[in-house]
């Protein structure tokens, strides 16, 4: 029997700041670690990125692998496969983590397939079940159904949906070590020549995503969203109509086949409520549906509903934060 | 107008007469997911209830193969793995430029995950011969795992590229921007490579009368667990091979939620929802 080392989070970078994901993984990993009673460990890799190794300490990691070159500073997909690979078979988790960004699905998928391990992808929850295995939680058929899946192979992988678990406060006094490794660097046959930023906001990163659906008449009335949106600090958001007739850009849509959101608010106007959509916002903070058909199914999974028009009701509320606001300050 | 696929031809590419790029293209039958109903109590899509199609993504995946054809001379190469009804996939492929297909059918490959998929599909690869490029989908609409291809190209030891929405330069090298969430990486690549590619790249192609009328006299290859056995270990092929179970499936519930609905739109229930908002963002 091979002893199985605990739970390990592959900690996501770039340039080499921490994914915010890799805190929630943490935050999860150190759960289900302390359930079995084994440690729980993170694997980075970068150029100097010290500090970084500490704070995954602070946000629950017993022991970090931390990897140093400048070949690394980059997500240069061999050599981070090489190096990871070589890593769990020395320490042997029983369980590997990584976020389901686009970085962690491509990289983990890789990992897994190496490992001749099961991956499963995407997903929303983990538990332990009581033999001590891993029960993977993830929508299916479009958000419309969850699956729970088990895995027989050791690493249990699974990469996690961004935004879905809760980390752990930063506590500096947390005690962890880090351990140093030699990078193995093989020649990579791809090279990342250039970068280029997105000039979008992401709209996975807000805290209000006020979205519009086909309740909207015309393609400028997102202006009136984008009024509400501005007036609480957050962004719009759309359902996949809107974006299909040319509306707004893509990088707006939420639901299945566009982002997936966790804000704190999301206010849905004019949006019936398909599984499609809501499978893009269900995790989201406090639900606020603007509808003028009480029957839409939206309603079911709103914190607050307004049975009304839109283009009655959002004027009102803006006028009404305002005021609230200035009563507040 | 989608922007047309810019290729340099590379000397290498011109001195290699008469041989030109091999490119395969992975792809996946799937329900219509718009018409598709799901049997909560079987925990399974009824797939009897819908109409199959090439997965959406995928098409995207041949278009690409199909235009470095037209550009640079390629042989294309449609594969799939599924029942024997799949085949219509397959033609449909065929009918959308691709030179030959390849049904893998056999009882043995059922109930594949992800890691006895791509396992299988890249043994019936070996047993192909040589390639240079692989084109695949970012996702299936039905599995919603998008790990097929990184997985395939880890068993066939190539290296792949994820999410590309544009290929700037194809030939001896090949230069690809891949969209990796509020970044572009633009990457280069030696051949051989996998692509794995997202709708924003091109827009597919419909097929012609004369081309679906041609596609259905052309010869679909099939080969079962038997044929592949000399590049294969049988054991992980379907469901023994695949590590992971689906346990069962249940009905998300939205218990929690307060469901405070206001059926006027009088000054106070808007007031109320303001104060709930402005409380929420503390
Ligand atoms: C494979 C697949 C993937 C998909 N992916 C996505 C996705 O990512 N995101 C997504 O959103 N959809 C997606 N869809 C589409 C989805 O099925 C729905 O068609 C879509 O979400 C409906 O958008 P809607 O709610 O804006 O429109 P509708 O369903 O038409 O709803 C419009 C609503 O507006 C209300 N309304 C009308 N006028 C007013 C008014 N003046 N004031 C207030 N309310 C009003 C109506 O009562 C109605 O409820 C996908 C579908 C498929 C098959």
């Amino acid at each position: 029997m091979k002893d199985y080392a605990g739970v390990m989070v592959f900690a996501e970078q770039r340039e080499g700041r921490i994914h915010p994901v890799t805190y929630e993984l943490l935050g999860k990993g150190r759960e289900i670690a302390d359930k079995l009673g084994r440690p729980l460990s993170s694997v980075l890799l970068g150029d100097q990125l010290e500090a970084e190794a500490r704070e995954l300490v602070y946000h629950g990691a017993d022991r970090v692998f931390w990897y140093d070159h400048p070949v690394l500073k980059d997500p240069d997909l061999v050599n981070y496969k090489h190096n990871i690979v070589r890593l769990v078979r020395e320490v042997n988790p029983e369980i590997f983590l990584l976020g389901a960004t686009r970085w962690g699905r491509s990289l983990g998928a890789r990992i897994a397939a190496a490992l001749g391990t099961g991956l499963t992808a995407d997903c929303t929850g983990l538990e332990v079940d009581e033999d001590g295995s891993l029960i993977q939680i993830r929508p299916a058929f479009s958000g419309n159904v969850l699956a729970q899946i088990k895995t027989s192979t050791k690493p249990q992988m699974a990469t996690v949906r961004y935004k879905v678990m809760s980390s752990l406060p930063r506590d500096t006094h947390r005690n962890g070590e880090i351990i140093r490794k030699q990078a193995e660097l093989i020649p990579s046959p791809l090279t990342i020549t250039g970068k280029e930023r997105a000039a979008e906001a992401d709209i996975a990163e807000a805290e209000v995503i006020v979205s519009g659906g086909a309740g909207l008449k015309r393609a400028g009335d997102f202006s009136l969203l984008a009024e509400l949106a501005e007036l609480l600090g957050g962004t719009v958001g759309s359902s996949r109509l809107p974006v299909d007739s040319g509306w707004i850009g893509r990088e707006h849509q939420v639901g299945f086949s566009g982002h997936t959101v966790k804000p704190k608010v999301y206010i849905a106007c004019g949006i019936s409520g398909s599984p499609q959509h809501l499978a893009g916002m269900r995790e989201s903070g406090c639900i606020i549906a603007i509808n003028s058909d009480p029957s839409a199914p939206i309603f079911k999974i709103a914190d607050y509903g307004i049975v009304g028009d839109l283009y009655e009701v959002v004027p009102k509320l803006i006028k009404n934060i305002k005021r609230l606001k200035r009563c507040n300050s | 107008m989608p922007e047309l696929l810019k290729v340099s031809i590379t000397e290498d590419i011109n001195r290699r007469s008469g041989a030109s790029l091999r490119i395969i293209v992975p792809m996946k039958q799937v329900p219509d997911m718009r018409q598709v109903k799901f049997d909560t109590e079987k925990g399974k899509v009824d797939r009897s209830s819908a109409a199959a199609e090439i997965n959406p993504f995928d098409l995207h995946a041949l278009e690409t193969a199909v235009q470095l054809k037209e550009k640079l001379g390629a042989a294309v190469t449609a594969i799939s793995m599924g029942p024997r009804r799949a085949e219509v996939a397959l033609r449909d492929a065929l009918a959308r430029g691709a030179d030959s297909a390849v049904l893998l059918e056999d009882s043995k490959f059922a109930g594949a995950d992800t890691l006895a998929t791509s396992y299988t599909l890249a043994c019936a690869i070996r047993k192909l011969g040589g390639f240079d490029l692989i084109i695949c989908g970012e996702k299936t609409v039905d599995g919603d795992t998008g790990q097929v291809g990184p997985e395939l190209a880890e068993h066939l030891n190539i290296p792949h590229l994820a999410y590309v929405s544009k290929l700037v330069e194809a030939g001896e090298k090949l230069v690809a921007v891949c969209d990796m969430e509020g970044e572009a990486h633009i990457v280069e690549a030696s051949l051989p490579v996998l692509l794995m590619v997202t709708k924003d790249i091109n827009i597919p192609r419909l097929p012609t009368f004369r081309d679906k009328a041609m596609a259905r006299k052309a010869e679909v290859t099939i080969w079962n667990a038997e044929e592949l056995s000399s590049f294969a270990d049988p054991s992980r092929f379907g469901i023994e091979g695949s590590p992971t179970r689906v346990r069962k499936v249940f009905l998300p519930s939205e218990e929690g939620r307060k469901g405070k609905i206001f059926r006027n739109t009088n000054e106070e229930a808007i007031s109320d929802v303001a104060q709930a908002i402005l409380d929420f963002l503390g």
